[in-house]
């Protein structure tokens, strides 16, 4: 993740390179996360770099505007509708962004599907991307040392984590988020659910169904 | 072998926890070090790549012991003092001076079309698609940055050397080994490319799995 406005290149030439600081500027924070989070704030507001109640609005809009129920209402509307689930798995960004999911960590969307022979799975190993607008912002166990490590080589073993186990006939579809794409899984619609409505749906599909590390919940 | 981010593949992490969805922060201090990276990064000093390379140059012991939100402070302190956003002495304690960039400050009423725009990373570029969903292509041998010692890539290492084929084309992208190093956004060919576990791993689980990257056309070559 990264700056909010990073589609420019940023600022000129006289800006140095990123490099290795033998003295590194943020040792002269202090070391509990908390007061350095606090004194950092301090000396930006100082500033005048940065407007708290701006802050508020940010921390605001993750809690309680963007969130997972936004790609739960994207599966829901694609195990009903044949015509908008293939429409999202051709353009992915285009059809979420027509239900106004897009920004920040979701500028590039693309939909796997799973289905009896594939199971899909999204990390990144690299670091933590994840699709912002359809999921928020991620648990911590997504941003962890043990998934970002484990879920490429032994992805059943971290699906026992959670407590799922795929038939002996599917295979694992791992998607190492590399790039500024960013991966929804649609999951199989359970059973018994003919003649739902998308919002009784939508309490079937939970987060985890969306990452691949869970399955949607049976009625 | 690069740096301490590149973890896929890694022995020994132990179990993954799983966590009920709705807690979206688990301290007030981690949705504050959120908040101020993405007003800090409003003012365009840096982009993605350059901020993801801060956090990678932390030192190994540091990006091991650090949390998730303890490593975004610490690579966003480090980028305010080389832009000169804030000063060394200022970061340590010291007296504080008004920046020349305050009138700039993101303001609560922007802040919704701020996250709402995003930042695209598609861009024109000269550079045709050389491969085709179906081709066989191969990895380079050492993931590494080609431009820059110790530079940042998006190629990890357990994927390097490896033969995979290419599963979809997501047009023209932004090249993070250029990027990262204000190098220029040098666009190039972006596909997903689908890997056989047994390609990257001595003990696969299953001899139909997968494992897909998202790669740069320069990272890859056509397999023999």
């Amino acid at each position: 993740m990264g700056s909010a406005l990073d589609k420019d290149q940023g600022a000129g030439n006289d800006v140095p390179m990123p490099h290795d600081h033998r003295d590194h500027p943020h040792d002269r924070l202090p070391s509990d996360p908390a007061l350095r989070v606090r004194a950092l704030e301090t000396v930006l507001t100082q500033k005048g770099l940065i407007d708290p109640a701006a802050l508020d609005e940010i921390i605001d809009t993750y809690e309680n505007r963007i969130g997972p129920r936004n790609g739960a209402r994207v599966v829901a509307r694609a195990w009903r509708d044949p015509d908008f689930c293939a429409a999202l798995l051709d353009d992915a960004t285009a059809v979420v962004s027509g239900m106004g999911y897009y920004g920040r960590q979701g500028e590039h969307m693309v939909a796997v599907q799973n289905t009896d022979e594939t199971h899909n799975m999204v990390v990144c190993t690299l670091c933590s991307c994840y699709p912002w607008p359809l999921l928020g912002i991620p648990p911590t166990w997504y941003k962890s040392d043990a998934y970002r490590a484990r879920a490429v080589r032994e992805p059943r073993k971290v699906l026992a984590d959670f407590g799922v186990t795929l038939p002996e006939g599917t295979a694992v579809r791992v998607w190492d988020s590399t790039a500024e794409v960013r991966y929804l899984v649609v999951p199989q619609r359970p059973e018994g659910t003919d003649g739902m409505s998308e919002e009784q749906l939508m309490a079937l599909v939970t987060r985890d169904s969306m990452i691949g590390t869970g399955l949607a919940v049976s009625p | 072998m690069t740096r301490p981010h590149d973890m896929g593949g890694r022995f020994g992490d132990g179990p993954v926890i799983p966590e009920q969805e709705g807690e979206v922060f688990h301290a007030d201090w981690h949705a504050r070090a959120l908040a101020v990276t993405l007003a800090c990064g409003a003012f365009g000093k840096w982009n993605i790549d350059v901020s993801r390379h801060a956090r990678e140059c932390l030192a190994p012991t540091d990006y091991a012991r650090f949390s998730y939100y303890e490593k975004w402070i610490a690579g966003l302190a480090d980028l305010l003092a080389d832009t000169g956003l804030v000063s060394p002495e200022e970061l340590a304690g010291g007296p504080v001076t008004k920046s020349p960039d305050a009138d700039r400050a993101l303001k609560p009423d922007a802040v919704a079309g701020v996250l709402a725009a995003g930042g695209p990373a598609d861009r024109a570029s000269d550079i045709a698609p050389t491969f085709a969903p179906g081709d066989a292509v191969v990895t380079r041998r050492i993931a590494s940055n080609i431009m820059v010692d110790g530079g940042h890539t998006r190629l990890p290492s357990y994927a390097a050397g490896a033969h995979g084929r290419i599963v979809r084309y997501h047009g023209t992208h932004i090249l993070p080994d250029s990027s990262a190093h204000r190098l220029g956004d040098a666009a190039e060919p972006l596909y997903a490319v689908a890997f056989p576990a047994s390609e990257l791993w001595a003990h696969p689980e299953h001899p139909r799995d997968e494992v897909v990257l998202d790669l740069w056309q320069s990272y890859l070559k056509a397999a023999p």
